[in-house]
């Protein structure tokens, strides 16, 4: 693995940053205060930054938080635009699966944010309450390595399926490893190009 | 990828695979299609041929070089593609962009959505076999791109919003340009109407085919024209306006039809509500006044400031040898591309570099409804359904 080419040297000096929150103290957001009222849990860490709310999840209560947020009539987050993974290796739990859920008729969007470990990155799909997560899953698990219990089909979709390794993860150089796949003994694995 | 054996059929259904190379796949798309007589039963895309890893890229390259990177993805909207990905940019940094700055960009991305409804206008109906539609949206888009070209000196890849407002200020003639544009695009608008909207053939091919519930376009996360052909009045620039669209005043076309046919309708409409901005954001654009915010240490300095004093030469050095730094965060921001929703997602760490850049891509997005569209109705039907949607292969693969 290559270090500076990926910015490591820069990240390893960062370990331990917090993510800056901004105000705290703003006036609680709706969805925070639904969400709270109906479970004490279901709110683990709520991020202000720049006008955006996000709300961290734990892990064993996405789907029961998806559904809730899906299906109250105060909340009404009929759509799901966007899920995508951050990996902040080393520093851990390195993934954060961000959910971007858009409500149609309150014109409002907040953010669902799930922390996974490097040993276990498995989470429940959200496929079951809104079926456009399959792509967007798909892609997450293509390319980061994320499983999700209960996704109807996680093929790979961007990458052939011989494809070794997750190439969106940190500690994959962005130069790629010089073996391509079905080229045998051609190309020496994990040799940098 | 696919694997051929993925769709087995049956002893009553045959496999066909449709693609990558085929003509009316707009670009490297393959599609399994599972056929029982000349019924698709089952539809099974399979994408990635045009993965270029663009945002892996990003995570090796500064906040400004990363610009050039989204021109490639989507390639018949590369205006939207710089613009949202600023915009994410600027509000990781908290920029605020000079308002004649934004009108530029509302002026420029509604431009691009005019020529991207040209592309889209004549490669539909070339796969339909109405030939000569083409050739007249071509001979508008040429048009367009030469407005690209005065203002940025490129056609497609523009590069031409950077963060913090826009690259150079207007060329000098300008207004003549857009002015020609403005005057032309209405009756070319109802030219292409005479050719298709009363054309039997045309209506025989497009109407009740691809039709997508109301529910099922919501639930399957469809954006753009394929969501509001079913109804639905979600439009960012509406539902969350940037770069003042709320000053603007224009409509957001809806059917309730929601087939190929009410998705042409509303693209033509949406192409004549554009017309509307353009002319708009025309006239607000005022003559003299900043195209940059005011940033030192983010915005590059003048040239003429660069040779006279110490410190703009100081900022030049640093930005284009170490970049800058936005603090740590995330930042998530969608605009309304021609397609759908087109999402931008930049986090920061504090470095010069950002972390992750992912982009949401609606062609992407849109595309997992096709299987809804096609199966069940005639493999004929199948080439409607994909130039329905409008999908860029470019920006699905990314």
């Amino acid at each position: 693995m290559e270090k500076g080419r990926a910015g490591l040297d820069q990240i390893t000096a960062l370990v331990g940053l917090q993510i800056v929150t901004e105000s705290s103290i703003q006036k609680a957001n709706v969805v925070v205060e639904c969400l709270r009222s109906w479970s004490q849990q279901a709110v683990a860490e709520v991020i202000e930054f720049r006008g955006e709310t996000t709300i961290v999840v734990p892990r064993n209560l996405l789907r029961a938080v998806a559904e809730r947020c899906h299906a109250d009539s105060k909340l009404q987050f009929n759509m799901l635009t966007d899920a995508t993974c951050v990996d902040r290796y080393p520093i851990e739990p390195r993934f954060e699966l961000n959910y971007q859920l858009v409500s149609i008729p309150r014109r409002d969007r907040v953010r669902l944010q799930v922390k996974l470990g490097g040993l276990d990155p498995v989470v429940d799909s959200l496929v079951p309450v809104w079926p456009g997560a399959n792509w967007l899953e798909r892609e997450i698990a293509d390319l980061f390595g994320i499983r999700f219990n209960g996704h109807p089909d996680l093929r790979r979709i961007l990458l052939p399926e011989d494809w070794e390794g997750y190439p969106l993860r940190r500690d994959f150089p962005v130069v790629g490893y010089r073996d391509v796949p079905s080229t045998g003994d051609l190309f020496k694995k994990s040799s940098l190009l | 990828m696919t694997a051929v054996d993925t769709v087995t059929g049956t002893a009553k259904t045959m496999v066909l695979n449709m693609g990558p190379q085929h003509p009316s796949t707009h670009g490297v798309l393959r599609i399994l299609l599972e056929l029982d007589g000349e019924t698709v039963v089952k539809a099974v895309p399979d994408i990635g041929y045009l993965h270029t890893g663009i945002e892996k890229s990003c995570e090796d390259k500064t906040y400004s070089q990363v610009i050039t990177l989204t021109d490639r993805m989507d390639y018949l909207n590369p205006l939207g593609n710089n613009l949202v990905y600023c915009l994410a940019v600027e509000k990781l940094l908290g920029l605020e962009v000079p308002k004649r700055a934004q009108y530029i960009r509302v002026m420029m991305v509604e431009l691009q959505r005019i020529s991207s409804h040209l592309v889209w206008l004549g490669t539909h109906a070339i796969d339909l076999g109405a030939m000569s539609v083409f050739l007249y949206c071509f001979r508008e888009r040429e048009e367009i791109l030469n407005i690209f070209e005065m203002f940025a000196g490129q056609r497609m890849m523009t590069s031409y919003i950077r963060i913090g407002g826009v690259a150079l200020d207007p060329p000098a003639a300008w207004r003549q340009a857009v002015q020609k544009v403005l005057n032309m695009m209405p009756g070319r608008v109802d030219e292409y109407e005479t050719l298709l909207t009363q054309n039997p053939i045309w209506i025989g091919r497009t109407k009740d085919i691809g039709y997508i519930s109301r529910e099922d376009a919501i639930a399957l996360s469809m954006t753009g024209p394929t969501l509001r052909a079913a109804g639905v009045a979600y439009d960012n620039r509406k539902a969350f306006p940037y770069s003042s669209y709320e000053e603007f005043d224009f409509n957001v076309p809806t059917r309730t039809e929601s087939d190929c046919y009410a998705r042409y309708l509303l693209r033509v409409a949406e192409m004549r509500e554009s017309l509307k901005i353009v002319r708009q954001a025309m006239a607000k654009i005022t003559d003299e006044g900043p195209i940059k915010a005011e940033a030192p240490g983010i915005i590059p300095p003048q040239r003429e400031k660069m040779k006279t004093e110490m410190e703009a030469l100081i900022y030049h050095f640093k930005i284009f040898t170490e970049g800058f730094s936005p603090p740590p965060g995330e930042a998530f921001v969608a605009v309304e591309s021609p397609r759908g929703e087109l999402g931008c997602f930049v986090a920061s760490d504090g470095s010069p570099k950002p972390l992750r850049v992912h982009f949401r891509a609606p062609s992407f997005v849109n595309l997992q409804a096709l299987p809804k569209l096609v199966e069940g109705r005639l493999i004929a039907d199948v080439v409607a359904c994909i130039g329905t949607i409008d999908i860029v292969l470019g920006e699905v693969d990314r």
